[in-house]
């Protein structure tokens, strides 16, 4: 079980908390230390709208040891509206089939048990279709 | 800087090797390079190895190894760059000859896999990604490269079939090397029907793992030159290159910033462009990464890749052969050791040892090694005489 690291990852995990670069604006999600666009220090915080659309999928059957119960489950990159990608799986698909260009919004979901049954639940974003989006 | 031999060369089969130890696997090939130079000791060792601390529960496998072989006293060290490790550890190898720090180096890639089960061998592979931000989210090693090629197949507007020449190719070379894991030919049809393993990833579009060691023995060219009856193949560049650790980072995800850059500075080094490359060994882990390193290498333009396959350039015959030995796909891909078969391999073409998938008159080769999903690039270029 690794409770330190999943306590230190609540803001990300739960607020999709990033950063946004004092110097040139770039908004930066997961947070890092130096801004990807200009170089520069990068540390104050920012939260992003949990908006965004599929940039590439892909559904997942043969899966890493602590999510074999899950599989077959999607993974995909997601573009957010303000500019960064994030890995994160998608959810409430329903019969609806996934797209590139795929309107989608974050919602707080469980992730996994870490260590057996009895262990942490792991809490974090997954991705579903939004409800905006056009109908037909 | 000193120019640089390749001396000796060794491999084992790559397999589930059930009845043999990490130790006896590295050993194996460590054994047969010092034997095919002619050497009994080396001045240092440098291993290459991505997951032993995981799956075999040992470090410091530098020393593991020095003692195994009876270099007792001998400066030992291992080197990690998940995938790239072998590369990795031939670079360090190289610079130590290079430098004139050492007289002759050993250089050993080695993985022993088969001692955990499957999906806790999955999750050991992801240790290669980004533990909180992309791991975290159930993605598998393959889950990230199937994200990159449903994209390329989006952008470019290829099909799946059209990556099969790939595989088929690897598979086809692979019947004439002793040392790779598979030998049955893919068809067409065989490659359209395989089960997925991530959309749009199929079992045939990935490499399989396996348990296997290669290894190589650098001194100075110099002292080569003089030896009668010794193929004489030379290190003529070296260049290592990193992107971002998870692919979401990337400005443009569908091109290998650091197989460009990593490239581009071997070629100078060198002094060669990419129409001299007479044989190139590139890491097809999965068919996407295999096209992406040739568009990326300058073999073809973005987005064209898949065509060298579908146009009949990739085989033994054509203008840019690869996998000549059944590349990741078919020769297997023990992650840490994958960087010295290559390495031993494109010397066994500049040897002129590879029978029926042997390049005619191949004086110049190239060996590219990744670790991750593009993250640390490197790339080598041998040359004969």
């Amino acid at each position: 079980m690794e409770i330190p690291r999943h306590w230190r990852l609540k803001q990300q995990r739960y607020g999709l908390v990033g950063e946004v670069c004092p110097h040139c604006d770039a908004k930066i999600f997961p947070p890092r230390d130096v801004c990807p666009n200009c170089g520069d220090e990068a540390k104050t915080l920012y939260t992003f709208s949990g908006k965004g659309e599929v940039f590439s999928y892909t559904t997942i059957y043969e899966a890493p040891s602590g999510f074999d119960s899950n599989a077959p489950y999607t993974v995909a990159l997601v573009k957010l509206e303000e500019g960064p990608m994030i890995t994160a799986q998608l959810t409430d698909l329903g019969e609806q089939p996934v797209e590139i260009g795929m309107p989608v919004e974050m919602v707080t979901r469980k992730m996994r048990n870490d260590g057996d049954e009895r262990g942490l639940i792991v809490y974090g974003y997954k991705f579903r279709p939004a409800w905006n989006m056009p109908q037909g | 800087m000193r120019e640089v031999a390749i001396l000796g060369i060794g491999q084992t089969v790559v397999d589930e090797h059930w009845e043999k130890s990490l130790r006896e696997i590295g050993g194996e090939a460590a054994f047969a390079a010092l034997q095919d130079a002619g050497l009994q000791q080396v001045d240092a060792l440098y291993v290459g190895n991505m997951l032993s601390p995981i799956v075999n529960g040992q470090n410091q496998l530098g020393t593991f190894f020095s003692d195994w072989i009876g270099l007792w006293g001998q400066e030992a060290v291992k080197l990690e760059a998940a995938c790239g490790s072998g590369a990795a550890a031939f670079r360090s190898g190289l610079m130590a000859v290079a430098s004139g720090e050492v007289e002759s180096a050993l250089v050993v890639g080695v993985e022993k896999m088969s001692d955990k089960a499957g999906h806790d061998v999955t999750a050991a592979l992801a240790t290669a990604a980004d533990a909180d931000y992309e791991v975290e989210q159930g993605v598998s090693f393959v889950g990230l490269n199937a994200l990159v090629m449903r994209r390329y197949m989006h952008e470019y507007g290829w099909n799946h079939a059209d990556f099969g020449p790939f595989p088929i190719n690897a598979h086809a070379n692979a019947m004439h090397n002793p040392y790779a894991r598979l030998h049955e030919k893919v068809t067409p049809e065989r490659f359209e029907k395989a089960s997925m393993v991530a959309t749009p990833i199929s079992l045939l579009d990935a490499s399989p793992t396996g348990d296997g060691a290669a290894a190589a023995i650098l001194v100075p060219a110099e002292k080569v030159a003089h030896l009668p009856n010794r193929p004489r193949v030379k290190v003529a560049g070296s260049a290592s290159a990193t992107d971002t650790i998870a692919i979401h980072s990337r400005r443009d995800p569908l091109f290998l910033q650091a197989a460009y850059s990593s490239a581009k500075r071997a070629y100078e080094m060198a002094g060669v462009a990419p129409e001299d490359i007479d044989v190139f060994e590139i890491h097809d882990a999965f068919s996407i990464m295999a096209v992406l390193s040739l568009e990326a290498c300058g073999f073809a333009e973005r987005g064209q890749g898949v065509r060298l396959g579908l146009d009949n350039e990739i085989g033994p015959t054509g203008r840019i052969p690869v996998c000549t030995r059944g590349g990741l796909k078919a020769r297997g891909h023990p992650v840490g050791a994958t960087g010295m078969y290559q390495i031993v391999e494109v010397a066994q073409q500049l040897r002129g040892e590879c029978g029926p998938t042997q390049v005619a008159d191949a004086k110049i080769g190239m060996a590219q090694n990744i670790g991750g999903s593009g993250a640390t690039i490197l790339t080598h270029i041998l040359k004969a005489g």
